[in-house]
């Protein structure tokens, strides 16, 4: 599977959740797949869909998930120690790990060489790390949100997009209907 | 006067109640400080994009924010600043340890400080500049204008504001 398919079969799990959506083609994918006022899209900025979903997470008790990438986790590797040390209960992060640099033309990264994401986050101090093939993603976010326990999840999938339109959403609406949807 | 103190007074009274630092040695006294605030919760940075990422998040998630952090590190959030903070429009107090300045005892740090003021105001950041510790009397005027306008704000704290490095 690829990412795109991974979003339409989660889409009825993900919905009225508040969702923190990785650069580029993911983003496209969630908004034509099921935009609502929960998503928070970024337009820019590879690799803080995590810290941003971590700092919503930390601030209010709704259960945040990061829809994250291989490639942008490793550019902000950081990010892993910082979950692991301060993960709230209501955070997960859910790394689509396609081994690839998939907005920018499937470029592969080193999670497709020798590098284990999910062995990073363990050793970065994430205490409950799951790693799953695309087919079983759903039933594994499900049990996630549902063990109220804070998670990285890593979901190994194949490389490749969807032909889905630019998000033309000014980023200021994205903001001001995503901060509506976690103060309801 | 003690200016950890004040700092830290003034963020509390501002309701900012989420701080993330990547630290300098000008800023231990401000930073332990932050840590005896029981209204300020205090997430340690590995890189200070990550930490604007937080505190973006943060403010979404209803909090007030701020970033404790060196000047070096504006070569290092540029982007952040532009595709994140500005243009999603959020407010961030940044207060940032103004190394490189008169004082400055390491040479390497002069490299940055002779960029930080051209950068902040090529991104049209408001930027304060405190040299004597008088100056941080405008410290809680700042805070207030940030939340006011939305935007990241940058108060640069100098060597000579933080009392020097004695005999180095
Ligand atoms: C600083 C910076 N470098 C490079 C890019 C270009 N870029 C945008 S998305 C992306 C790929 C992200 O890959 P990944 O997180 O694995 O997501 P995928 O598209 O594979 O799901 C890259 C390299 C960028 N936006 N910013
Ligand atoms: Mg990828």
């Amino acid at each position: 599977m690829i990412r795109s398919e991974i979003l339409k079969e989660i889409a009825p799990i993900l919905k009225d959740q508040l969702i923190v959506c990785n650069i580029g083609i993911p983003s496209q994918e969630l908004h034509a797949i099921m935009d609502q006022p929960s998503n928070f899209y970024m337009l820019g900025t590879m690799g803080l869909a995590s810290s941003i979903g971590l700092g919503v997470a930390l601030a209010q008790d709704k259960t945040v998930i990061s829809i994250d990438g291989d490639g942008s986790v490793l550019t902000n590797l950081g990010t892993l120690p910082t979950i692991g040390n301060n993960c709230p209960d209501n955070f997960i992060l859910m790394i689509i790990d396609n081994g690839s640099y998939g907005s920018t033309g499937d470029q592969p990264t080193y999670t497709g060489r020798k590098t284990d994401l999910a062995g990073m986050a363990r050793a970065a101090g994430c205490d409950t790390v799951v790693e799953v093939q695309d087919v079983d993603t759903g039933p594994a976010l499900q049990a996630a949100i549902d063990s109220g326990k804070g998670t990285v999840m890593i979901v190994k999938c194949d490389s490749g997009n969807a032909k889905m339109p630019v998000i033309t959403m000014d980023p200021v609406i994205i903001k001001d209907r995503f901060m509506k949807a976690i103060a309801s | 006067m003690n200016i950890d103190k004040k700092i830290c007074d003034d963020l509390v009274a501002n309701d900012v109640s989420f701080v993330t630092t990547v630290p300098c040695k000008q800023l231990a006294g401000v930073i332990e400080e932050i840590d005896q605030r029981e209204e300020i919760f205090h997430i340690p940075s590995n890189k200070e994009d990550e930490g604007m990422g937080l505190c973006a998040g943060a403010f979404m998630g209803g909090k007030r924010p701020a970033i404790i952090m060196q000047n070096t590190a504006i070569g290092v959030t540029i982007n952040t600043l532009a595709t994140l903070t500005q243009f999603y429009r959020m407010p961030l107090p940044m207060i940032i340890s103004y190394r490189g300045e008169l004082r400055e005892p390491v040479a390497c740090q002069v490299e940055m400080a002779v960029h930080t003021k051209a950068l902040l105001a090529q991104m049209h950041i408001p930027t304060y500049h405190f040299h004597w510790q008088d100056d941080v009397k405008e410290f809680d005027n700042i805070l207030k204008y940030t939340f006011m306008c939305n935007k990241p704000v940058a108060i640069l704290t100098d060597a000579n504001f933080w009392g020097g490095y004695g005999d180095q």
